[in-house]
C-alpha cells in the first residue's frame, strides 16, 4: 500500500497541480484538485497508483452552504481493488463555466454516473459519448438537485402534455 | 465471445437493412420492475441494447435534504425493497461514522444478524425469480417460503414486515425479545433443508444450466472497469467483500466464521452459484452471531444527546421527555460536524454507499446514494450483445436490478 502522502507528493509535481489540497476525516482521504488538472490527476491515479475502480461520481450544490466559496463540487470516489485503498477526489466549479472533461476514457463506469450528474446538476462532461438525461424525461428543462430548485410547489409537471386514452 | 462479435457488427450496421427495433418493457413480466430496453435485433439476436431508465424516479435524494437523519431511514427503506434492513443499516452506519458514534456490542450483533437475514432474503428472491423466468416454478415457491420466514423474524423484531425502519442513530428502535432469538435459531436449523432443495432442483438441472452457462459473460477486467461490486464482481473473479476488507459492525469479530465466495466464470451460472454459496456463508455468520449475542443495552448512552430515549422513558420521566424534545423539535435537534463523508457497506447487491454532506444542522445538506443496481444496470448493454432475446431475461435476473434503487 502506497502512503497517501507519497501519492499527493507525486501529484503535486505535475504541471499546474501544485495547489492540490489534502485532508482526512474519519477514514476518508480527500483531495481537492483544481478544475483544470482534474483529468490529469485522475489519469495519474489510475495508471500510476492503480486506482482501477471508479466507485461513484456525484456533485454537491453549495448554494446555501455556510461559508462556501464555490457553487458546485464534483466528487469522484476511487478504489484500488488490490490494496483496498480509497481516495475521494473533489473539484470545484462555478457558474457559468460548468464543464469538466469526461472520465469515460479511464473508467467505463463513468458513463451513467456522469449522465446522472448532468441530469441532476447540469454539469457538462466534455468528451462523454452519450450525454443525455438519464432519470428525468428528455423534455425536462431544469436540474432538480440544485438548491434553487424547489422541493415542492408547482413545477414542470404542470406543463407536461396531457394525453387522452383515445390519443395514446 | 459477445464482445468480439460487436466490433465486427458495428462496421456494417448501416448496411444491414433487416435489423429491427424492439421495445422491451417498461411493463414486461420478465423485467420484474419498471425498466425499459430498446433492442436492435437481427432475427432473434441482440445487436444493440439501450436501457431507458427513470420510470420510478421519485427524488429520494431531494427528499433526504428535507428530512432529518432519523426520518430519512423510512425513505432509504424503499430503495432496495427486497432487503430493506440492509439499506437502513447502511444509512445509519454512515451517519454514525459522520457523528463518530461507536454503537454498543449488542446492537452491532443484532444489526449483523439482520443484515445477513436481508442478504439471504435478497438472494432467495433473486434465485427464485431467475428460475421462474427460465421456466422453473418450484424453486421460486421454496425460496419465497424462506423469505416469508425472514419477514416473520423482521416483524418479530421491529413490528413491520416489509419496511421496518428499525435502526436509529446510535442503536435500534427497541431491543429484540427472546422469541426473536428462538426464531433466528430455528431459521438457522430449517434453512439448509430448503437451500439443498433449491440446490438439487437447479444446480444440475440441464435446462437451467444450458440457459445460464456461458450467457452474459463479464470478464474480470471489464467488471473492475465498470465498477461492479458484490456477487456480480465476485462471480467474475474480483475477490472483494467489504465484510472482510473493511470490517464494520461485528464482522471484524466474526471474520473467521465465514469465507468470501468467488467464481471465475463470470456468466449467469457463476453469479447463481456465488449467490447460492453466499447464503450458506451468511447462515454461518448468523449462527455464530446469535450464539455470541452480547447482553447489555442496545442503544448508546442517552447522555450523549445523540440517541432518542426509550419510549417508556419519554412517557414516564421528565428527563426522557426533554431529551426526546431536544432531538425532535425543529429548532433544536442534532448538531453535526460541518464535514463530508463517504461510507459503504456490503449490501446483498454490492457496495451500497452514502455520500453525506453535513452543514451542522440535523438534516443532511446532501445525501447521495451509491446504488449498486444503477452501476450494475450500466453493465447490461455489454452483456446483452450477441445473445438471443430469451437470454436477456436470464441476464437481467442474474444482475438483480431493483428499479426503485436504480431510479431512486
Amino acid at each position: 500500500m502506497i502512503p497517501y502522502e507519497q501519492i499527493i507528493g507525486h501529484l503535486r509535481q505535475l504541471p499546474g497541480c501544485n495547489d492540490i489540497q489534502y485532508s482526512s476525516f474519519r477514514d476518508n482521504h480527500r483531495l481537492v484538485v483544481p478544475k483544470d488538472c482534474i483529468y490529469t490527476v485522475l489519469q495519474r491515479l489510475k495508471d500510476d497508483f492503480n486506482f482501477d475502480m471508479l466507485i461513484d461520481i456525484t456533485a454537491v450544490d453549495y448554494l446555501h452552504y455556510p461559508d462556501a466559496r464555490h457553487r458546485f463540487g464534483v466528487v469522484y470516489c476511487l478504489l484500488n481493488t488490490q490494496t483496498g485503498q480509497r481516495l475521494i477526489v473533489k473539484t470545484n466549479l462555478d457558474e457559468p463555466d460548468l464543464q469538466l472533461p469526461s472520465a469515460f476514457s479511464l473508467w467505463k463506469a463513468a458513463d451513467w454516473l456522469e449522465r446522472e450528474v448532468y441530469d441532476m446538476f447540469g454539469i457538462v462532461f466534455e468528451g462523454h459519448p452519450d450525454l443525455r438525461r438519464i432519470l428525468m424525461p428528455e423534455t425536462f428543462t431544469d436540474y432538480p438537485l440544485r438548491k434553487d430548485y424547489p422541493l415542492r410547489g408547482r413545477g414542470e409537471r404542470h406543463d407536461f402534455p396531457v394525453i387522452s386514452r383515445a390519443e395514446s | 465471445m459477445p464482445l468480439e462479435l460487436v466490433e465486427t457488427w458495428d462496421e456494417f450496421i448501416d448496411q444491414k437493412q433487416y435489423l429491427y427495433t424492439l421495445n422491451f418493457g417498461p411493463q414486461h413480466p420478465a423485467t420484474h420492475t419498471t425498466l425499459r430496453l430498446i433492442l436492435t435485433l437481427e432475427g432473434e439476436k441482440v445487436v444493440k441494447a439501450v436501457p431507458d431508465i427513470g420510470y420510478l424516479h421519485s427524488g429520494f435524494e431531494k427528499l433526504g435534504e428535507d428530512l432529518n437523519y432519523n426520518q430519512y431511514v423510512t425513505i432509504v427503506d424503499r430503495m432496495n425493497y427486497i432487503s430493506p434492513v440492509a439499506n437502513e443499516i447502511a444509512w445509519h452506519h454512515v451517519v454514525e461514522k459522520l457523528l463518530g458514534i461507536e454503537i454498543t456490542p449488542r446492537c452491532k450483533y443484532i444489526r449483523t444478524i439482520l443484515a445477513e437475514l436481508a442478504r439471504i432474503s435478497d438472494h432467495c428472491l433473486n434465485i427464485g425469480a431467475a428460475a421462474l423466468d427460465l421456466g422453473g416454478f418450484t424453486p421460486f415457491l421454496y425460496a419465497f417460503y424462506q423469505r416469508e420466514q425472514i419477514y416473520d423474524l423482521i416483524q418479530e423484531a421491529s413490528g413491520q414486515r416489509f419496511h421496518p425502519s428499525y435502526t436509529r442513530i446510535g442503536g435500534l428502535m427497541y431491543d429484540v425479545r427472546d422469541e426473536w432469538i428462538r426464531g433466528v435459531r430455528q431459521f438457522v436449523q430449517t434453512f439448509p433443508k430448503a437451500h439443498s432443495d433449491i440446490h438439487r432442483l437447479l444446480t444440475r438441472n440441464r435446462i437451467f444450466v444450458e440457459r445460464t452457462k456461458g450467457i452474459g459473460v463479464l470478464p474480470r477486467e471489464l467488471a473492475i472497469n465498470l465498477g461492479c461490486t458484490g456477487p456480480v464482481a465476485r462471480a467474475s473473479g474480483v475477490v472483494r467483500d467489504l465484510r472482510k476488507d473493511e470490517p464494520y459492525l461485528a464482522y471484524g469479530e466474526l471474520r473467521d466464521t465465514f469465507q468470501v465466495v468467488c467464481a471465475t466464470g463470470g456468466d449467469c451460472y457463476a453469479r447463481y452459484l456465488v449467490r447460492m454459496e453466499e447464503m450458506l456463508e451468511s447462515l454461518k455468520i448468523i449462527k455464530a452471531a446469535i450464539e455470541n449475542l452480547p447482553s447489555g443495552p442496545v442503544n448508546i448512552d442517552v447522555e450523549t444527546k445523540e440517541v432518542l430515549p426509550p419510549k417508556p422513558d419519554t412517557w414516564r420521566t421528565i428527563e426522557g421527555l426533554i431529551q426526546h424534545f431536544e432531538l425532535i423539535m425543529t429548532n433544536r435537534g442534532l448538531s453535526t460536524p460541518r464535514e463530508e463523508i463517504y461510507g459503504a457497506i456490503e449490501s446483498p447487491n454490492g457496495e451500497l454507499g452514502f455520500y453525506i454532506v453535513a452543514d451542522g444542522s440535523d438534516r443532511p445538506y446532501r445525501c447521495r446514494t451509491r446504488p449498486p443496481s444503477f452501476v450494475h444496470f450500466a453493465v447490461f448493454p455489454y452483456l446483452a450483445v450477441g445473445h438471443q432475446i430469451s437470454d436477456l431475461v436470464a441476464i437481467l435476473g442474474s444482475l438483480n436490478i431493483i428499479a426503485a434503487e436504480l431510479d431512486r
